[in-house]
């Protein structure tokens, strides 16, 4: 019988191997993908079960976390919930988490690699194991007069620091409460969810990011700034002007807002089609420059490129193959050519900077749960998109635009401020997006701040609007980076 | 030559060779267990609660005093046994202490915060068992002074077996839990027949066994060239074949059925060395298991929760998906005791406390405890290797056998190795019946250890002494 005991011993022996071995498969093999499967409710306990890091602006937090007495350890409250809302996002037991909530969670929930070490220290110190802290580049008073401005308006603000790509200000509006969504009453986090999605005025649209809208005339600085890169042109070149520019192989043909002339006998310089925003001096400059030339442009301020911030924006379109009408209307920022707030507010950056377009982000600095540092920001060029003597013409024909130009509105008594006005057209019948792009002080390298404000059909019907209503948006906002 | 009766004395000047009790490693052992046991338990109250329990240290008490009853007795009751087997037990039996007491506190965390009275420690509960199972330990120790005798009640012992095997399904006492007829309810207390059933089939088992082996091994006839057993050594296979579908087709219980006829398989080869036996049990087993998956609703769903865990997770295949989270979020290290969510997985305390340990010990120490079962079973085979009569040698490997059937088809059960049954892990899993019928089996076993392990007489030194003829 010892014979057949040995034998079955092994025959045990190999059982266990089969279970240490099928063990090893789930608990090590293919366990990152199981206990990640949505059915795990383990993912989110443990989540909750730390307290999520801060996000900060400066040493202020828009969201933190505060301990609770229900399963979910600790709850995520927004402090100014609507206002930032577009850039915190939400974070939610029911809907997942978004905006810089998503994007940094790792860090904002502590499971980072590099807190590795700490989370050593924290076990053996018997400590709760706690989430690191995000800092924006946000700037509290631009955001501030940015919101105020857009109040009760449907649009889009946002700022750059021209000399950085740091986004100064981020805002959407009507905007959404993120604390509705980020509550531990799934119930209640529905409700809300499906209210906020059934508003046909879209309060979750992330507008200065998601949402792209034809630029109008704002475009025309890209336009000017092909012209100019061109060689061919100077601010003093006396470019066509007329009433009216019939379209090549159409019957229709393409009129100012005005509906006269922009200059004496049809002619007026480069400048002076700027600051009064003419529609035909820019649509044969851009004729003549061919799409191609505009295209390529419009690429080097970031057009058809997406930019995570770390955020992702929706990529602002230039169509390639256009026919000659096609690039005229493109020319004036008409026909398929579409921008976001962001991808605006980043030609007038790259115009202000020496003709260098910094890529735009949103975190400044990751912290540890002790608050030292574990990464800046690094600027980095996106393109070198014109030349420093080209941008600083273009600048100082910004310049014009305010002073004696469309732009009034944007001037700030003792700082020379560039603007340009916009206006795009929709659908027949609806009301056109006013837009505005701003930069001050117009010093070359030297701005401060670019800014970009968008109302969403919000403009009345003539091309004032872009200056009635978007120019003090704009100029409110550079105000308050500029400590005006 | 004068071999050295057992009367003799040797002379005095010779050396006495004096076999090693190693009872005194198995206090150490002892020891060992209860440190590895109250670490857990204490660990447990501070990543839960912070601070520990009041019942905690009480319950610890109990212990302690529990591994001295075991230590004594042992050394008092069966001398010469095994001094591995009780303390790997005691300490499979700790930390099973230690996560009821771990789920308990979850219970009552939750509760608390739900407002909802606070439900009793089960931990109490199998405390309880467990001073059972130990006191019936020591009776086995005291009652069966030589495991032979227990040969006479070869035909009793399978007459009272059947008996308590049939009993769930007897009108009034009878019970159904969770689908399986397993349980007798008697003035409020509920308890499963078929765990004491399964000790003493195994002694029929082997006491059958002991007296057919010669017939069942030598006498074939050949049937087309193939040498096959005789017809009517073929009955008792069947006969164990049908009981074993009997209890998947009237109690509903997989596992139970699984573990009879692998056992009585498994013993008709130890005692036979046919591999023949095997390879018609292997043939019954598919026979039977086709059967089974076409005939009954419930092993066909068995089955594709097994093939499709995550297939329908808020239905069906909810119990072996959480089982799963469990395993996988524990990964390669465990959570640490009290810091993972093992109360997520359904009957964490029973069925699936396997999965618990996973995942707070994780996949390291997991391993430990299913080496420390291969250990008992190890030490049981090597118990049924050294004991010198047939009877001992295939009870001591059939209480070795079942207990490593179980652990295999609980654990690969829950871990999805093979299709999930309804046994219970031994010594961890809350449950009274199967605690006490376990720690018999361990009394069994260690009865048959004291047995083998004994000198027959105080001999002398092999070098000393004179040639001796070894009595068999």
């Amino acid at each position: 019988m010892i014979r057949s005991i040995r034998r079955l011993a092994v025959v045990f022996g190999i059982l266990m191997v089969a279970i240490l071995g099928n063990l090893t498969y789930i608990q090590f093999v293919t366990a990152a993908q199981v206990r990640t499967q949505p059915g795990n409710s383990r993912v989110l306990l443990e989540e909750y079960s730390r307290q999520r890091g801060p996000i900060l602006l400066g040493s202020t937090a828009i969201a933190s976390s505060i301990p609770t007495n229900d399963q979910l350890r600790y709850l995520r409250q927004y402090s100014n919930g609507p206002l930032y809302a577009p850039a915190t996002g939400f974070y939610s037991v029911v809907y997942g988490a978004t905006g810089i909530e998503r994007t940094e969670n790792s860090v904002l929930s502590g499971s980072d690699d590099r807190f590795f070490v700490d989370r050593v220290q924290q076990l053996f110190a018997g400590r709760g194991v706690k989430g690191g802290a995000v800092r924006l580049t946000l700037d509290p008073k631009a955001q501030a007069a940015a919101y105020q401005g857009l109040a009760g308006r449907t649009g889009a603000v946002v700022a750059i620091d021209p000399r950085t790509g740091a986004i100064l200000a981020l805002v959407s509006s009507p905007s959404f409460d993120p604390n509705l969504l980020s509550s531990h009453n799934p119930s209640q986090i529905r409700k809300a969810y499906d209210a906020y999605n059934a508003d046909p005025a879209q309060p979750m649209l992330n507008r200065p990011l998601a949402m792209t809208l034809p630029p109008g005339s704002t475009f025309k600085l890209v336009t000017a700034a092909a012209a100019l890169e061109s060689g061919k042109y100077t601010p003093s070149t006396e470019v066509p002007g007329p009433a009216e520019l019939p379209l090549p192989n159409s019957t229709r043909s393409l009129k100012n807002w005005s509906g006269t002339a922009c200059g004496p006998g049809g002619k007026t310089t480069l400048q002076n089609a700027l600051a009064v925003s003419c529609n035909t001096a820019f649509a044969s400059i851009g004729m003549s420059l061919g799409a191609d030339a505009l295209q390529a442009q419009a690429e080097k301020f970031g057009f058809n490129n997406s930019f995570t911030v770390p955020l992702r924006a929706a990529t602002s379109r230039f169509p390639s193959g256009l026919d000659q009408a096609q690039t005229a209307m493109a020319a004036i920022g008409q026909f398929d050519v579409t921008a976001s707030a962001l991808q605006m507010a980043m030609v007038g950056a790259g115009i202000a900077n020496n003709g260098q377009v910094m890529s735009p982000y949103l975190v400044a600095q990751t912290l540890s749960p002790e608050l030292e540092v574990l990464q800046n920001a690094e600027p980095t060029p996106f393109a070198q998109a014109m030349t420093p003597a080209n941008s600083a013409a273009l600048l100082s024909m910004m310049v014009s635009v305010v002073d004696q130009g469309t732009g009034s509105n944007a001037k700030i008594s003792g700082v020379s401020v560039g603007g340009k006005t916009g206006t795009a057209q929709t659908a027949p019948g609806k009301p056109p997006h006013a837009w505005f792009v701003g930069v001050a002080p117009a010093t070359p390298g030297q701005a401060q701040v670019a800014v970009a404000v968008v109302l969403q059909n919000g403009g009345g019907a003539a091309e004032i609007s872009g200056n009635k209503l978007a120019a003090p948006i704009a100029r409110a906002v550079m105000e308050a980076v500029l400590g005006r | 030559m004068s071999a050295p009766s057992s009367t003799t004395a040797p002379p005095a000047d010779v050396p006495r060779y004096r076999q090693p009790t190693r009872r005194g490693a198995e206090g150490g052992l002892l020891v060992a267990a209860f440190v590895v046991g109250s670490a857990a338990y204490l660990q447990i109250d501070l990543a839960v609660l912070g601070h520990i329990d009041a019942g905690s240290f009480p319950a610890l008490l109990a212990v302690a005093a529990l591994l001295l009853v075991l230590h004594v007795s042992v050394r008092v009751l069966a001398k010469y046994a095994d001094p591995i087997i009780v303390p790997v037990v005691a300490t499979l039996n700790l930390l099973g202490l230690a996560m009821i007491h771990r789920l308990d506190l979850a219970e009552a965390v939750r509760a608390q915060r739900n407002g909802t009275p606070v439900p009793a420690p089960d931990v109490n509960t199998q405390l309880t068992w467990t001073m059972l199972g130990v006191l019936l330990f020591v009776a086995v120790l005291v009652v069966v002074r030589d495991h032979k005798v227990l040969q006479r009640y070869t035909y009793t012992s399978l007459f009272v077996g059947v008996v308590l095997l049939l009993l769930p399904l007897a009108p009034w006492i009878g019970a159904t839990v969770n689908g399986a007829t397993l349980w007798v309810r008697v003035a409020g207390l509920s308890f499963q027949p078929g765990e004491i059933a399964k000790i003493l089939l195994t002694i029929f088992f082997a006491g059958y066994l002991t007296v057919k082996r010669d017939s069942l091994a030598f006498v074939r006839t050949k049937v087309l060239g193939v040498e096959l057993p005789r017809g009517r050594d073929l009955g008792p296979l069947f006969v164990a074949w049908f009981v074993s579908l009997g209890i998947l087709v009237f109690e509903k219980d997989l596992g139970t059925s699984l573990l009879f006829f692998g056992l009585f398989v498994s013993l008709l080869y130890v005692a036979t060395q046919r591999r023949s036996w095997l390879v018609l049990g292997a043939v019954l087993f598919i026979l039977g298991a086709t059967f089974a998956y076409f005939a009954f609703g419930h092993v066909r769903l068995r089955v594709d929760v097994w093939l499709h865990p995550f297939g329908d997770e808020a239905g069906n295949s909810y119990q072996i998906a959480q089982s799963l989270y469990g395993f996988a979020s524990g990964g390669m290290f465990g959570s640490g005791l009290g810091q993972g969510f093992p109360q997520l997985v359904p009957y964490a305390k029973s069925d699936f406390i396997i999965a618990a340990f996973g995942e707070e010990l994780g996949l390291i120490g997991l391993m430990a405890m299913l080496v420390l079962y291969g250990v008992i079973v190890e030490r049981g085979l090597r118990t049924a290797i050294a004991c010198r009569d047939v009877f001992g040698t295939l009870l001591a490997a059939g209480l070795s056998i079942s207990l490593g059937l179980q652990v295999f088809v609980v654990v690969g059960g829950v871990s999805r190795l093979i299709p999930l049954t309804g046994l219970t892990t031994p010594f961890l899993a809350q449950g009274g019946s199967s605690l006490v019928a376990n720690w018999i089996a361990i009394g069994l076993l260690m009865r048959v250890s004291d047995t083998a392990r004994r000198p027959d007489t105080d001999v002398v030194a092999l070098e000393d002494a004179p040639t001796q003829v070894v009595p068999r």
